[in-house]
């Protein structure tokens, strides 16, 4: 391990408070992170097990409401959104382009800080008598008969939205202008490629967001009735605007984690990924496509027909792009030199998990059959496959594979892999069940449910505990690992990105020197220093035929 | 640097034309187009909007990567207002009634046979 | 990361850091586009729902004093782009000249917008608080002509509230990034008579400059889809 890195070059409260490096401002997200996380997970543990029986084991109908609500804005907006690009695309794009920093070091800086504002005002409204709207504030319930506390949390959300945009601005420009010498746009990394797509997200989107809870909370405030049908307002109008947002944001929560999969996936076959113009262009149409299918989620709201066959038919457009990825990664596989490391196991995961929820999505963008699974827990089981068994399962696995990178030594690998496979376990028990439940027709946000679907409800509940062990036993391994870890060395699994070719952890300015690249990525034939012990395959080395 | 640096004589033509500009949109909006005021409106600001952004902004000059992102910008406004708008558009005015259910949406029509 | 003179340490060089800058604040006016986009987007829903209100409201503001505001606005755009020349052929007390005009021409923008926002208070226009859309109608043509608008759509009271509530919230937003860049162009002011900006560095002037004819744009949007509906009615 180097004498001297990011960690211990400058000591103190105030040079981690008022640091510019991006690699510690990512440790200050990756903290308040998992805070929200593990509030959220409370509230889903306190649903779970209200869900036990029938009527309702544990709280009031009206604080169901709130948990369902509270749960659900803790875990989107302070959690999934956040997650990998402020702390590992934080951590790791400048220094896979070569970079010294972000282009705008203050500013990111800023942007915990207005993260951390915004999640304030979220729990003192979460503290004050808490949230009963559901996570997606429909009008007029949230901007006049809620008499929850909707204006402190709306105006954390609006404020948090502005570390989103600012995020995205600082990557859009960095990949642009701070690339080192060498490091053309189809040399990037794939990881960097589905973080700019998530910029742009992040930059035409969030401010949709933005604006919408200002007017929801002006509303509420001065009672102007843009929402309120009494007043001539309208509110399928709410809908429009917040689902222009809340669409691409579930873009924003899952390219993230597919490029962190793209990352891990080449390197534990040992091959060049497969087809990485592809996945590259894919990340683009993904973020372009996902902003023209938001009015999916109002099909019942009295939408023409031919309208909506519009948005379902550019619905399963979309899902074109995330398949070519499921099926390149795939194909990197194919005759690959595996390895089930701890980060694979993730991915691997991750590919099965997604592609349930991503068809089952179909399901939903199907006109005839959302009719009947429209607010049902289908559409709960789907969006948990993608967000949990897709968005969080890349999560962990990018934490995994960086994390000798971040912290300069190894996690228990053998832990940690019984860890992933209990997660892996427990979340399917969680959330199948789920999906017949939504079926036979069991409506979200209930606070009871019929007796027949009892037995469904507590597998759900049942695979719930053994989630949340999966969830714990990294939050362990990984506070122990940082003192007592095997030390990492710059390149223990080994990997190709330029990140891997300084120290772990890495010196504050990233670089000794400014690399010039002079190689295309995941190039794994051509690196003799990598020490692998395989061959590559025949048909991947150069050829002779040309000498 | 190359910094391509704009005359004062073009700012000062450029504000002349908007003050122009402002003066017609605010004297037309005196004359009776019927539908057609609202389009007129919008086509001066539209062509004011671009002299600012052209000229005071210096879209004119700056790299073409830079230009796609204010190309951007605009085009994704204009997503969100027509798709929204389509949505608006295409229903089903409040006066009229709603299409009689079939009597197949209930056990009894649906086992009558009808 | 240090600073060596105009050089932010994470640069390589001056072009690099300026192109960030400028990219960086157009990616953020972007983001402007579509915030304001969101309102624009709730005015054109109302509007094509309420013709008459739109009309209606729309005449109970003051033309003069919207099409004074509008030329100020582009006046003090001439101002700003004329501070950036002025950096750019490194005549630094002409910087600072041209950035005090900008800036009292924001200030005479505000003015009157708070003296339309006091006229309306006057008038009974507040939504909400003793909403009387008899302004305007003096007289028994002037009631005839509410009372024919009231026929056209019983709701008038309630539409009409609905139109000057965006009102405030469009322009109010609006004058809320006007107070911003007041406050940005008073930055620039104290830079500028320091000797700050010059041929090799004005970067701060041109990218608040950015900022400021954005938001003279808005305005130029707002000024007819506010003030000019249907005037040829009255």
């Amino acid at each position: 391990m180097p004498r001297v890195h990011y960690l211990n070059a400058t000591y103190g409260i105030r040079s981690w408070l008022l640091t510019t490096d991006h690699k510690r401002i990512a440790l200050l997200y990756l903290a308040v992170v998992t805070f929200f996380f593990t509030l959220g997970g409370i509230f889903a543990a306190m649903i779970r097990i209200h869900l036990l029986t029938p009527e309702g084991a544990l709280v009031s109908p009206e604080t169901y409401n709130k948990l369902f609500t509270m749960h659900g804005v803790a875990m989107v907006f302070f959690f999934l959104i956040p997650s990998i690009p402020a702390i590992l695309g934080n951590f790791l794009i400048p220094m896979m382009i070569g970079a010294k920093d972000v282009a705008f070091p203050k500013l990111n800086l800023m942007s915990w800080y207005i993260y951390v504002l915004g999640g304030c005002f979220v729990l003192y409204s979460f503290f004050t008598g808490g949230l009963d709207t559901g996570w997606t504030f429909y009008t007029p319930l949230s901007s006049i008969y809620s008499n929850s506390a909707v204006t402190p949390a709306v105006i954390g959300i609006f404020i948090n939205g502005f570390s989103s945009i600012l995020t995205g601005v600082n990557f859009v420009v960095t990949i642009h202008t701070m690339r080192a010498p060498g490091m053309t746009w189809f040399r990037l990394p794939l990881f960097v490629w589905s973080h700019y797509a998530t910029s742009l997200i992040f930059i035409l989107g969030t401010p949709v967001i933005a604006i919408t809870l200002l007017l929801c909370g002006v509303e509420r405030i001065f009672h102007f009735g843009f929402f309120n049908p009494a007043m001539g307002g309208d509110p399928i109008l709410f809908q429009h605007l917040f689902w222009f947002y809340s669409h691409p944001a579930v873009y924003i929560m899952i390219l993230p984690a597919m490029g962190v999969i793209s990352e891990i996936i080449p390197t534990f076959a040992r091959r060049p990924i497969f087809g990485y113009s592809f996945i590259a262009a894919s990340s683009i149409g993904i973020a372009v496509i996902g902003f023209l299918v938001w009015a999916h989620h109002m099909f019942v709201t009295g939408q023409a027909t031919y309208s909506a066959l519009a948005f379902s038919f550019l619905s399963y457009l979309v899902a074109i792009p995330s398949a070519v990825k499921v099926f390149n990664w795939t194909a990197t596989l194919y005759k690959g030199s595996i390895s089930y490391d701890t980060p694979m196991l993730y991915a691997l995961g991750f590919i099965g998990l997604f592609t349930i929820g991503g068809l089952t999505g179909l399901f939903l963008a199907c006109l005839g059959l959302d009719i009947h699974i429209h607010d049902t827990y289908f559409v709960i089981a789907h969006f948990h496959y993608i967000m949990v068994g897709g968005a969080i399962m890349g999560y962990l696995g990018g934490l995994h594979f960086w994390w000798p990178k971040i912290t300069g030594r190894l996690y228990p690998e053998f832990l940690a892999r019984i860890a992933a496979i209990v997660l892996f376990l427990g979340f399917n028990l969680t959330f199948f069940p789920q999906f017949i439940l939504g079926y036979l027709g069991m409506p979200r946000r209930y606070h009871n449910y019929p007796p027949e679907f009892q037995v469904l409800n507590v597998l759900s509940s049942a695979g719930a505990s053994i989630l949340a062990i999966g969830y714990l036993l990294p939050m362990i391994y990984f506070v122990w690992s940082m003192r007592y870890g095997q030390v990492a060395g710059p390149n223990p699994w080994p990997a190709t990105g330029l990140e891997w070719r300084t120290a772990s952890p890495p010196p504050t300015e990233n670089f000794e020197h400014t690399p010039v690249v002079d190689w295309e990525t995941y190039d794994f034939v051509n690196r003799p220093d990598l020490g692998l012990a395989t061959k590559p395959a025949p048909h991947l080395a150069p050829s002779h035929e040309d000498d | 640097m190359s910094e391509h640096i704009v005359s004062p004589t073009v700012y000062v033509i450029i504000f002349a034309i908007l003050i122009v500009m402002t003066a017609t949109t605010a004297a037309v909006a005196f004359v009776d187009l019927g539908r057609f005021n609202i389009v007129v409106a919008l086509v001066i600001a539209t062509f004011k909007a671009s002299l600012v952004v052209l000229f005071f902004m210096h879209a004119r000059y700056i790299p073409g990567r830079t230009q796609l992102v204010i190309i951007a910008g605009v085009f994704w406004l204009a997503i969100m207002l027509s798709l929204t708008l389509v949505d608006y558009k295409t229903r089903r005015p409040e006066s009229e009634p709603a299409p009689a259910l079939s009597s197949m949406t209930t056990p009894a029509g649906y086992f009558a046979g009808s | 990361m240090h600073r060596t003179g105009d050089l932010f340490g994470q640069y390589q060089t001056l072009e690099q850091q300026k192109d960030s800058a400028t990219l960086g604040m157009w990616l953020f006016l972007v983001t402007e586009v579509l915030f304001f986009g969101g309102m624009f987007l709730t005015y054109t829903i109302n509007r094509s729902t309420y013709p008459i209100a739109f009309a209606w409201g729309s005449n109970t503001l003051d033309i003069t004093l919207g099409t004074v505001n509008t030329a100020v606005l582009i006046l003090s755009s001439l101002t700003m782009a004329m501070a950036v020349w002025s950096a750019q052929t490194d005549k630094k007390r002409l910087v600072t000249g041209f950035l005090i005009a900008t800036l009292i021409l924001g200030c005479v923008f505000l003015g009157i917008k708070f003296v339309e926002y006091s006229q309306k208070y006057e008038h009974h226009l507040i939504p909400g608080h003793n909403f009387d859309l008899s302004y305007h109608t003096e007289g028994p043509e002037g009631a005839a002509k509410l009372q024919e608008a009231f026929r056209q759509d019983p709701g008038l009271t309630a539409h009409t509230q609905l139109y000057v509530s965006l009102y405030f919230a469009m322009t109010g937003l609006h004058a809320l990034h006007m107070i911003v860049g007041a406050g940005l162009v008073f930055w620039l002011i104290l830079q500028s008579m320091k000797g700050r900006f010059s041929r090799s560095y004005n970067t701060p002037v041109e990218i608040i400059g950015l900022y400021w004819h954005f938001v003279d744009i808005v305005w130029i949007f707002l000024y007819p889809l506010l003030y000019l509906i249907d005037r040829h009615l009255k």
